[in-house]
């Protein structure tokens, strides 16, 4: 078990390496020209160039690589905004926990309301129970999460004018930026949750229970329940994803000042190492979810673990 | 059609016939059957006959043509979806943008749909060092959330039709080579394989003619379902700046502009909103009915 654990943790490292790498070969495709886009357009040409070599814009991808990371591990520095000058970390951090909080919100609701849901569905199967969550999760699940929210705004801010329609500043701006981010997961994962415990209830091992007498709510919540459970958590470990993506929206639409709306604005302004160290510190939390999921996941399934206590023994 | 019913209800009076019938005529009856699928059908069918026919129905130029005195006017018989901050005809404007909207969609599932699919078959069959390097490689790829690295795409490479198919394909081929490398995982241990690779096939004969036909219900049902979600991500992606540029109409880019005139002109957001969600809601009944059409758990 732990060194399954210990083997994933380990792994983290490439990862983390390899992430920056693709991060920064994509965006050595951009074309423009920071030091122009820093200076104006009226600066003096060996300015722009001096500026641009002073950046280090004009160095070859590896070498970018190189002092990206040594910058990173020595200064623990993400480099200099080239839109505003400052430290990226400082632009950075502060608006990754206003995301986090975000995302933690939409997590939370996602999982309370369409995981049991989902359930209902599967148990009650053809009655009403099941219909009408199936029909909302399913008309949900076509709809982007970014007109979502303009219906949300539409209603609940210019209509009935009961909700903020930007900022974060009381808890009500909290409602509709995470309900735009939670709607979307909460219809996957009724779908998910469904479908995956309709398989379990035809597995062998339930006509066993049901052979044996047990009652129909401890096939149910024990034999079924149980075994369903299992896809669903590796499942909200890969939520993150459209969480992430609904966040960047979500942001956008509400004017919260979090990550994803930042690496937005700035991608008008090329600047650079703002997405890139934004891109980076998403991904990386994005990768330590994931781990940690997985590792849940190890401790909860028997299955795993005893292939990896075999291995040991 | 006699047969078929017979085959689908016997009864008591008539001896029940079996007959030799095609996988895909089997497949076929079974999503007949299913209500809901038959409607997606119908809707996607007339969906795509009125993009694709879009210029039968309305010029092109009325989709761009700017006249700013009639603009953000309501629907009327002479401008059905009513007009947008330029005065442009929307009707004309989600007919073109859908198929712009689409082609991307269908285009990006494919190109994903084959890039995935040949890593995934090259790592499940080959197994071993060449399983473990894409697969690991795979893993440091997905850690880069997808809408973060198509935006990191489409903002170094420009937005344009191509480079959106290149950054929807590469956010969208990593479920293939998952997928594809696990059917093939599971289907290697079958007997028929076995007996295939000790008749001598070679290893292209055996992934081409033994293991991709029994593979492909699975890819074709997730290649369907692929496609609403890529109307939905591409949609977003317009929505953040990043889609196909302007004056060129794109449902997500209708509907960007839409968000400043929400409080004037609602059927801006309404029209094009509810062709995404139509396109979407046809393209996700298809793929769920031919799910339950082709799973032998349900075969009766």
């Amino acid at each position: 078990m732990y060194r399954y654990i210990i083997k994933r943790i380990l792994f983290l490292i490439p990862t983390i390496l390899g992430v920056i790498f693709i991060i920064l070969l994509v965006l050595n495709f951009t074309p423009g020209n920071p030091g122009r886009s820093i200076l104006g357009v009226s600066a003096p040409q060996e300015a722009v160039d001096q500026l641009n070599q002073e950046l280090g814009y004009n160095d070859p991808l590896m070498v970018k690589y190189v002092h990206y990371l040594k910058n990173l591990v020595v200064n623990h520095s993400f480099g200099t905004s080239y839109f505003t000058r400052q430290p990226v970390a400082n632009e950075v951090l502060p608006r990754f926990w206003v995301t986090l909080k975000l995302s933690i919100i939409g997590i939370i609701i996602s999982t309370l309301v369409g995981v049991p849901l989902g359930m209902l569905t599967a148990v009650k199967q053809y009655t009403a129970w099941d219909y009408i969550p199936s029909v909302l999760a399913f008309l949900l699940a076509a709809i982007p999460a970014f007109v979502l929210g303009m219906v949300l705004l539409f209603v609940f801010s210019l209509k009935l004018n009961i909700l903020p329609s930007y900022g974060l500043n009381t808890w009500q701006c909290y409602i509709m930026p995470s309900l735009c981010m939670a709607i979307p997961i909460t219809a996957f994962n009724i779908r998910f949750t469904k479908s995956s415990m309709l398989e379990s209830i035809r597995e062998d091992y339930i006509d066993t229970a049901r052979a044996k007498g047990a009652k129909e709510s401890t096939v149910i919540w024990k034999h079924a329940l149980k075994n369903a459970l299992l896809p669903v958590i590796t499942n909200i470990g890969l939520n993150m994803g459209g969480l992430i993506m609904g966040a960047v929206v979500a942001e956008r639409l509400f004017s919260v000042a979090g990550i994803g709306a930042l690496i937005v604005d700035r991608i008008a302004y090329k600047d650079e190492p703002v997405i890139i160290a934004g891109t980076i510190v998403i991904s990386i939390t994005f990768t330590i979810i994931m781990l940690i999921v997985d590792i849940i996941y190890a401790f909860i399934d028997p299955r795993i673990r005893a292939k990896y206590t075999r291995i040991k023994g | 059609m006699s047969e078929n019913v017979t085959a689908a209800r016997p009864s008591a009076q008539e001896p029940v016939k079996f007959k030799k019938q095609n996988q895909a005529k089997e497949i076929w009856r079974r999503f007949r059957k299913n209500r809901g699928s038959m409607v997606g059908l119908f809707m996607l069918i007339l969906i795509l006959l009125a993009i694709i026919f879009a210029n039968v129905i309305v010029k092109y130029s009325a989709a761009t043509t700017q006249n700013l005195s009639i603009k953000l006017a309501g629907p009327s018989s002479e401008h059905w979806f009513g007009t947008d901050s330029y005065g442009r005809d929307l009707f004309a404007r989600v007919l073109y943008g859908g198929r712009t909207s689409i082609s991307i969609a269908v285009l990006a599932t494919i190109s994903s749909c084959i890039v995935g699919s040949t890593l995934g078959a090259i790592a499940g069959y080959f197994g071993g060092k060449v399983d473990n390097l894409i697969m690991r490689a795979l893993d440091i790829f997905m850690s880069v959330p997808d809408i973060l690295f198509t935006m990191a795409v489409v903002f170094a490479l420009g937005a344009n039709f191509v480079n959106l198919l290149i950054a929807l394909t590469l956010a969208y081929f990593t479920n293939y080579v998952r997928l594809v490398r696990s059917q093939i995982l599971s289907l290697s241990d079958l007997e028929y394989i076995e007996a295939a690779k000790a008749g001598g096939a070679s290893s292209a004969r055996i992934i081409l003619s033994h293991i991709f036909p029994n593979a492909m219900g699975v890819i074709i049902v997730n290649t369907t379902l692929n496609v609403a979600k890529i109307i939905l991500y591409e949609s977003t992606l317009s929505f953040l700046g990043l889609g196909m540029p302007p004056p060129q109409p794109e449902w997500g880019q209708i509907l960007a502009e839409a968000r400043e005139y929400m409080r004037s002109a609602p059927h801006m957001l309404l029209f094009p909103a509810l062709a995404i969600i139509l396109t979407a809601c046809a393209v996700n009944l298809i793929g769920d009915g031919m799910r339950d059409a082709m799973d032998p758990h349900l075969k009766s």
